[in-house]
């Protein structure tokens, strides 16, 4: 009898999953649309009086948009990022979190007409409120915003002309509370965003001259345009009708721009795009074309997960060290307290340890993001080696210890000539593993504003609107830097174990 | 004077007493074998001896080291020890990752403080006149047991131990090599060191002509 594999039980799994989807998405008819709780107000979170709820303008649109269909709204939560090629997929029906429209989304995706316009505004501590004034004031300056934004375009051509420093967030509270710190000097942001924001932060101020503008709209699948349509004529009833109106009146989102840009739209039929859009991004590049263009970002963002990789493995290895010598030789407390540190390291996640070490910590010492990330990686890396080492140590023959002590070598000498070395070279297949392993969880630093080889991939990927050649090339790239690891590693080992069959 | 001065000499392991009361001496140049069957005690004499396990109860009397059970060794007089007395294992113990030259200079270098150049020269000669100069450059595990059991002993002897203690040495020699391990013990204790050489091979010990103990359950008969 053939035993059930773990892919037999999976592939079962996946086939009952699949047989079962249709039946819910059928009865009741539903509109599934997608959006990202997370963002928060105004545009959809959760509910502060019943967390499974989520509320918003967004989510009032989605109800408006699902009667106008004769369908009920369900909300699908999906990470911001993962939001257009959900879409894409036919995960939902629709997206609607503020999505901006650009060229790019327009050529690939079905777009609907905008229901609402935005600014892009500068936010910078009140201090500076007379000196940085617009982009142009702020050269050689840090200036955060969202990544795959309006907002980022801006300020990327800003960095050609004008010398700022862009940063990027994947979340629109920390900007602000960096900025509050003093680790950039301005957020260039939507005005829904930016007003929530300086409301929460007395220090902040918004700079009233207008940087750019731009237009939400919900995303549909490129082959869904039926809906799309059926959804226009919704939302222009809307517009007419002052349904839209208070709904944004309710967010306090209402202002003479919406009344201006709701009779334009509802006026004819138009292509908005075309006359009034913004955006900074002109015709979607050839693939290979957009590969040249990004190519020396990359390289340049190799070079720092390299880099950050190599030292964070140092210190890795220096405080393992300390860490494996400790749990070996040292007194029983001391054994304690090291076990205590290497469980905690081990059994959180790193991406919340650089949260705490680059947030958290913030409020008692100020971190910069490169040491930060360099810290968080080296320490916790440290935990996995410290294991690696004791092991290793642990493994040396007690009678080479013994012979040792006998010829009258002192603890510190055997540890250094005898055990040490040997130790070393056990360990060293392991260490290896770690260190590829690290490379990629560099990727993780993203989130604490680094950007390393995957967030320049991601950035790439969303500006050209497809992950396949970007992907292949952040592969090679890590695979660039990975084998030539392990091939060194593997002729050490082979140089060690010479003549052993 | 005496070489070594063992007194009321008491191991435990747990409750359980595995050497009880043994007393014994030898001179400068005297070869000493302890014989027992497996289990007597033989091996933790010796370990206890060198400073490996802890005493419960009695004196040893090494030249200008005392150790006594009332009173541990510190690390300076343990270091000390270490240096009046060698040991040869069972189990050549060798250090894995060093060449048969390197393992022989490591101690005289590290811990006499000789110079590398007359640390390697000297264990070059230690490993000729054991056999086992042809094997220098061969790591641990590429040598036969004998040749392993050589190197060991020729590192024991690099430090000049005046005592050297000896663990069932003829236990990977074939008969042969044997014969040649008495005639060095001879030779050694003829330049004035004392030898204490836990066996049950009788031949060997006939070979060697030395002093016999015997020892049974923990105490010596």
């Amino acid at each position: 009898m053939k035993l059930l594999t773990a892919t037999d039980v999976v592939f079962g799994a996946l086939i009952v999953l699949a047989a079962g989807s249709p039946a819910v998405a059928q009865n009741p008819p539903e509109l599934r649309w997608g959006g990202d709780a997370e963002g928060g107000a105004p545009y959809v979170e959760a509910d502060p009086g019943d967390p499974t709820k989520v509320v918003g303008y967004e989510v009032e649109i989605a109800q408006l948009l699902a009667a106008g269909l004769g369908r009920s709204p369900r909300f699908i939560q999906t990470a911001f990022a993962s939001l257009e090629a959900s879409v894409a997929r036919g995960d939902f029906d629709i997206v609607l979190d503020g999505i901006e429209d650009t060229p790019a989304r327009r050529a690939r995706l079905a777009i609907t007409i905008p229901y609402h316009q935005f600014r892009e505004v500068l936010t910078v501590r009140a201090a500076d409120a007379a000196r940085f004034r617009m982009l142009a004031d702020l050269r050689g300056r840090r200036v955060a915003t969202l990544s795959a934004t309006l907002a980022y375009e801006l300020l990327t051509k800003a960095q050609a002309e004008s010398g700022v420093i862009p940063i990027t967030y994947e979340d629109d509270v920390h900007p602000y509370s960096d900025l509050v710190l003093g680790r950039i000097d301005a957020v260039l942001l939507d005005d829904v965003i930016a007003a929530r924001r300086v409301a929460q932060n007395p220090g902040l101020i918004s700079q009233p001259a207008e940087v750019g503008a731009g237009y939400y709209v919900g995303i549909l699948a490129p082959g869904n345009t039926a809906l799309r349509d059926r959804i226009d004529e919704i939302l222009k009833a809307a517009m007419r009708d002052g349904r839209l109106e208070a709904i944004f009146r309710k967010w306090k989102m209402w202002n003479d721009d919406q009344q201006r840009l709701y009779a334009r739209v509802t006026a004819a039929p138009l292509d908005i795009a075309a006359d009034t859009s913004t955006s900074g991004t002109t015709t979607a590049p050839g693939q290979w074309e957009a590969v040249r263009r990004y190519l020396p970002a990359l390289l340049n963002a190799a070079l720092i997960t390299l880099g950050l990789s190599c030292v964070s493995m140092a210190l890795a290895v220096a405080v393992g060290v300390v860490v494996a010598s400790g749990r070996v030789y040292g007194p029983k407390p001391m054994r304690l307290a090291l076990t205590a540190w290497v469980e905690t390291i081990r059994g959180t996640p790193l991406l919340l340890q650089l949260f705490v070490l680059y947030y958290g910590l913030a409020t008692v010492v100020e971190l910069p993001a490169m040491f930060a990330a360099f810290l968080g990686l080296g320490l916790n890396y440290a935990a996995y080696e410290s294991e690696i080492y004791r092991g290793a140590l642990e493994a040396i023959p007690a009678g080479q210890l013994d012979a040792a002590r006998a010829l009258g070598f002192s603890e510190r000498q055997t540890l250094l000539l005898i055990r040490g070395p040997q130790a070393f070279r056990l360990a060293l297949p392991a260490m290896t593993n770690d260190f590829v392993a690290l490379l990629k969880d560099s990727s993780l630093v993203s989130v604490i504003t680094v950007v390393e080889l995957t967030k320049q991939t991601s950035i790439f990927a969303n500006n050209i609107g497809s992950w396949v050649v970007p992907g292949a090339v952040c592969a090679a790239l890590y695979l660039l830097l990975s084998l030539p690891i392990a091939h060194a590693a593997r002729r050490l080992e082979r140089g060690w174990s010479r003549k052993r069959v | 004077m005496s070489a070594i001065d063992v007194a009321g000499l008491y191991v435990r392991r747990g409750n359980r007493a595995v050497v009880q009361d043994a007393s014994f001496g030898a001179e400068r140049g005297d070869i000493l074998a302890l014989m027992g069957a497996s289990g007597s005690g033989k091996t933790t004499v010796l370990r206890a001896i060198a400073g490996l396990d802890p005493i419960a109860g009695g004196t040893i009397i090494i030249g200008d080291v005392h150790v006594d059970a009332s009173r541990p060794l510190r690390a300076d007089g343990r270091r000390l020890l270490h240096r009046r007395v060698g040991m040869v294992f069972q189990f050549h113990h060798l250090f894995a990752h060093l060449t048969a030259l390197h393992n022989v200079w490591l101690a005289p270098v590290h811990v006499l403080h000789q110079s590398q150049q007359q640390a390697e020269a000297h264990a070059r000669e230690l490993l000729d006149q054991l056999g086992v100069g042809h094997r220098v450059d061969a790591l641990p595990h590429e040598l036969s047991g004998g040749e392993a059991q050589r190197v060991a002993i020729a590192r024991a002897l690099a430090v000049g131990p005046p005592v050297l203690l000896m663990d069932e040495p003829t236990a990977s020699l074939d008969p042969e090599r044997r014969g040649e391990l008495a005639a060095t013990l001879r030779q050694l204790a003829s330049g004035g060191t004392t030898l204490i050489v836990a066996t049950h091979d009788v031949e060997f010990v006939n070979a060697c002509s030395c002093r016999v103990m015997r020892m049974e359950d923990g105490r010596i008969r």
